[in-house]
C-alpha cells in the first residue's frame, strides 16, 4: 500500500505535539475570568450596589426591602437554621431527580421497544405533567400519610411531588432521542442481525444522549422547584423542614432579610445543580456532539 | 442456475404502500467476482435493487437465488458515510465484528487491517467530526471490508463527494478489488465512474423501474488513470449515454415530469 496519508498523519500528531498540556491554572482560572463569569458578574455587582445605595438613601425600612448587606449579614448569623433546612430540600430534591431520571429513562426505553406501548401510554404521562402540582399535592400528601405513617411521610410526599414535576422532561427528550437514530445505521444494524439489545446499547442510546442529557438539564431545576413548591403546600415545621418552610415562616414572622436570605440559599441551590449538570453534560459529548464541540474558525 | 453466479434476481417486483411501482419484472444475474454497476436516473429503481438483494426490504413479487453458500457474507456501503459520531475510527470499524459477538482482542487484527486496506492507518482514534468527506468515506468502506464480504453492495457512495476525491477512491476502490474479487455491485449515476469501474453496466430506467440495456466493458485490468482518456472508454460512455437518452426520451413523450432524468442526459452529453 502506498502512503498517501502519511503527510496528513503526520501534520495531525505535530498538531498535538505544538499544543501545549495544560496546567491547573488555565484549567480553573482561565474560565473563571473569562468574559461569560466576568461580564455577568460585573453587572450583578452594579446592582448590588445600586440596591444598596438606593436603600441607603431613600431610608427604606427593612422589613419592606433590606439591603444586600444586611441580607448577607442574615444569611451569615442564621446559617445555623437556614442550611439544615437547605440541606433537607436538596435531599428532597435529589432522591426526586435520581428517581425522574430512572423512571425516565426506563419507560421511554419501554416506549420505544413498542409502538403499542407508546401510544396508549403517552397521553397519560402528558395529563401528569400538566396537572399543577400545587392543586395535587395536598392529596398525595393526605395519601401518602394514609400509606407511611410516621416521620418519612412528608419526606416520601414531597419527593414524589418534585418527582412528577422532574419527570417529564427526561421522559420525552429521551424518547425522542431514542426514535432519532441514524437510519442508515439503523439498516446497518439490520444487515449484521443485530439483536434488539445490541440496536439499543450500541444505536439509541447512544443516538439519544444529548436529547438525555438537555432532557436532564431541564429536570434538575424543576426537581428543585417541585420540592420547594410541595413543601409551600406542606407547611410543615418541625426538626424536618426544608428551605421553603424556611421562607414562609419569615415572611409570616415579618422577618424580611432571613425570607431574602433563605431565597438567596434556593437561587443559588438551583444554579449549583444547573452547573454541575452542564459540566457534565459537556464531559459526556465533548468528544462528538456538536453542542460540546470547540471550533475554531 | 449457473454455478458461477453470485447471485440471481428473477422477476423481482416491489410496489411502494403509496403505488408507486419502484421495480417492474427484473431479471438481473451476477457473476462471481464480477463488478456490476447499476446506472439510471433518480427513481429508476437502483438503490432498490441494492436494498432487495441486502435483504433490507421486502419484494412484493418474486425470487433471489444465491450461488455458491447458501449464507453470503455481504457488506453495505450507504451514500453517506453514516458513522457513529460517537465511536472514533477503530470503534466504528469495528462494529459488524462487535454485532456478531467477536471479542475486541479478537477483532483487532481484521479492525486494524481493514483500516490499513483505506489507508487511514494513523486515524485509528479520531473522531468523524476531524475527517474530511473522503476520509469519513474511507471509514465507511472499512467497516464494510472488516467482515471480508464476499458480496460488497455500494449505493452511490462516492455521490456526495467531489470530483478529485471521488476518482481517487476510484482508483483505490478498484486496486483493493483487484486484489480481494469480491462480487460488487455498484449504484451510481455517473456514466463515467460506471465504465471506468465496471466489468458491465446495467442500465435502468424509471416508471417503472426496469433494466433497458446491459453493456459489457471490455477493456482489461488493472485500469489506470490513462484509460479514462482512451478512446475506448468513450466509446463506451457515448453508448450508454444513448441508452439512457433513448429510455428517457421514451419516457419524455410519456410525461413531461422526468425533467431530473433529462438533466442527468444533458450533463453526459
Amino acid at each position: 500500500m502506498t502512503n498517501r496519508f502519511s503527510d496528513l498523519a503526520n501534520s495531525a500528531n505535530l498538531e498535538k505535539s505544538i499544543a501545549p498540556s495544560r496546567t491547573w491554572q488555565q484549567r480553573w482560572l482561565r474560565p473563571l475570568l473569562s468574559p461569560d463569569v466576568l461580564a455577568p458578574g460585573a453587572v450583578g455587582l452594579l446592582l448590588l450596589l445600586f440596591w444598596e445605595m438606593g436603600v441607603r438613601v431613600t431610608n427604606m425600612p427593612p422589613y419592606l426591602l433590606p439591603g444586600p448587606l444586611l441580607v448577607f449579614q442574615t444569611l451569615v448569623s442564621e446559617w445555623g437554621t437556614l442550611f439544615p433546612s437547605m440541606l433537607i430540600t436538596l435531599k428532597i430534591t435529589l432522591v426526586a431527580f435520581i428517581a425522574a431520571v430512572v423512571s425516565g429513562l426506563l419507560i421511554s426505553i419501554l416506549f420505544t421497544q413498542s409502538k403499542w406501548i407508546e401510544r396508549s401510554l403517552f397521553p397519560y404521562a402528558v395529563i401528569l405533567q400538566t396537572t399543577p402540582i400545587v392543586a395535587i399535592a395536598p392529596l398525595i400528601i393526605l395519601w401518602v400519610r394514609q400509606a407511611v405513617p410516621g416521620e418519612s411521610s412528608t419526606f416520601v410526599s414531597l419527593v414524589i411531588c418534585a418527582w412528577l414535576v422532574a419527570f417529564f422532561p427526561i421522559l420525552s427528550n429521551t424518547t425522542l432521542g431514542l426514535n432519532s437514530a441514524d437510519h442508515n445505521l439503523i439498516n446497518l444494524f439490520q444487515l449484521y442481525h443485530a439483536s434488539r439489545w445490541q440496536t439499543l446499547r450500541y444505536l439509541r442510546l447512544p443516538s439519544a444522549m444529548p436529547y438525555f442529557l438537555g432532557g436532564l438539564r431541564i429536570s434538575g431545576g424543576l426537581a428543585l422547584i417541585g420540592a420547594v413548591v410541595a413543601e409551600f403546600v406542606a407547611g410543615t415545621g418541625g426538626t424536618s423542614s426544608g428551605i421553603a418552610y424556611q421562607i414562609l415562616m419569615s415572611s409570616f414572622n415579618l422577618q424580611i432579610p432571613r425570607m431574602f436570605a433563605a431565597l438567596l440559599m434556593t437561587t443559588a441551590l438551583g444554579v449549583a445543580i444547573f452547573v454541575a449538570l452542564t459540566v457534565f453534560s459537556d464531559l459526556m459529548l465533548r468528544n462528538w456532539h456538536e453542542s460540546a464541540v470547540k471550533r475554531e474558525n | 442456475m449457473n454455478p458461477s453466479s453470485a447471485f440471481q434476481l428473477s422477476d423481482v417486483s416491489k410496489v411502494y404502500t403509496n403505488g408507486t411501482v419502484a421495480l417492474k419484472n427484473l431479471d438481473l444475474t451476477v457473476n462471481e467476482g464480477q463488478f456490476v454497476s447499476l446506472l439510471g436516473p433518480s427513481g429508476c429503481g437502483k438503490s432498490t435493487v441494492l436494498r432487495m438483494v441486502a435483504g433490507l426490504g421486502k419484494m412484493s413479487a418474486g425470487t433471489i437465488y444465491w450461488g455458491g453458500s447458501s449464507q453470503r457474507r455481504l457488506a453495505y456501503v450507504f451514500q453517506e458515510a453514516a458513522l457513529m459520531p460517537w465511536a472514533t475510527v477503530q470503534e466504528n470499524v469495528r462494529l459488524p465484528l462487535k454485532l456478531a459477538g467477536m471479542s475486541k482482542a479478537a477483532a483487532d487484527t481484521a479492525v486494524a487491517e481493514a483500516i490499513a486496506l483505506v489507508e487511514l492507518t494513523g486515524f485509528e482514534h479520531s473522531y468523524p467530526r476531524e475527517l474530511s468527506g473522503g476520509m469519513k468515506m474511507r471509514v465507511s468502506i472499512a467497516r464494510a471490508l472488516v467482515t471480508k464480504p464476499e458480496v460488497l453492495l455500494m449505493d452511490e457512495p462516492f455521490g456526495a463527494l467531489d470530483e478529485m476525491t471521488r476518482s481517487r477512491l476510484n482508483s483505490d476502490l478498484l486496486h483493493l478489488w483487484q486484489q480481494k474479487q469480491w462480487t460488487v455491485v455498484f449504484v451510481t449515476h455517473n456514466i463515467y465512474e460506471a465504465v471506468y469501474l465496471s466489468n458491465r453496466v446495467v442500465v435502468m430506467a424509471a416508471r417503472p423501474g426496469r433494466v433497458v440495456a446491459d453493456v459489457a466493458i471490455a477493456a482489461p485490468y488493472p485500469r489506470t488513470e490513462e484509460f479514462r482518456t482512451t478512446p475506448l472508454f468513450n466509446d463506451y460512455c457515448r453508448e450508454i449515454s444513448g441508452c439512457l437518452a433513448n429510455a428517457s426520451g421514451q419516457l419524455l413523450l410519456r410525461s413531461d415530469a422526468e425533467a431530473k432524468a433529462g438533466d442527468v442526459i444533458n450533463q453526459v452529453a
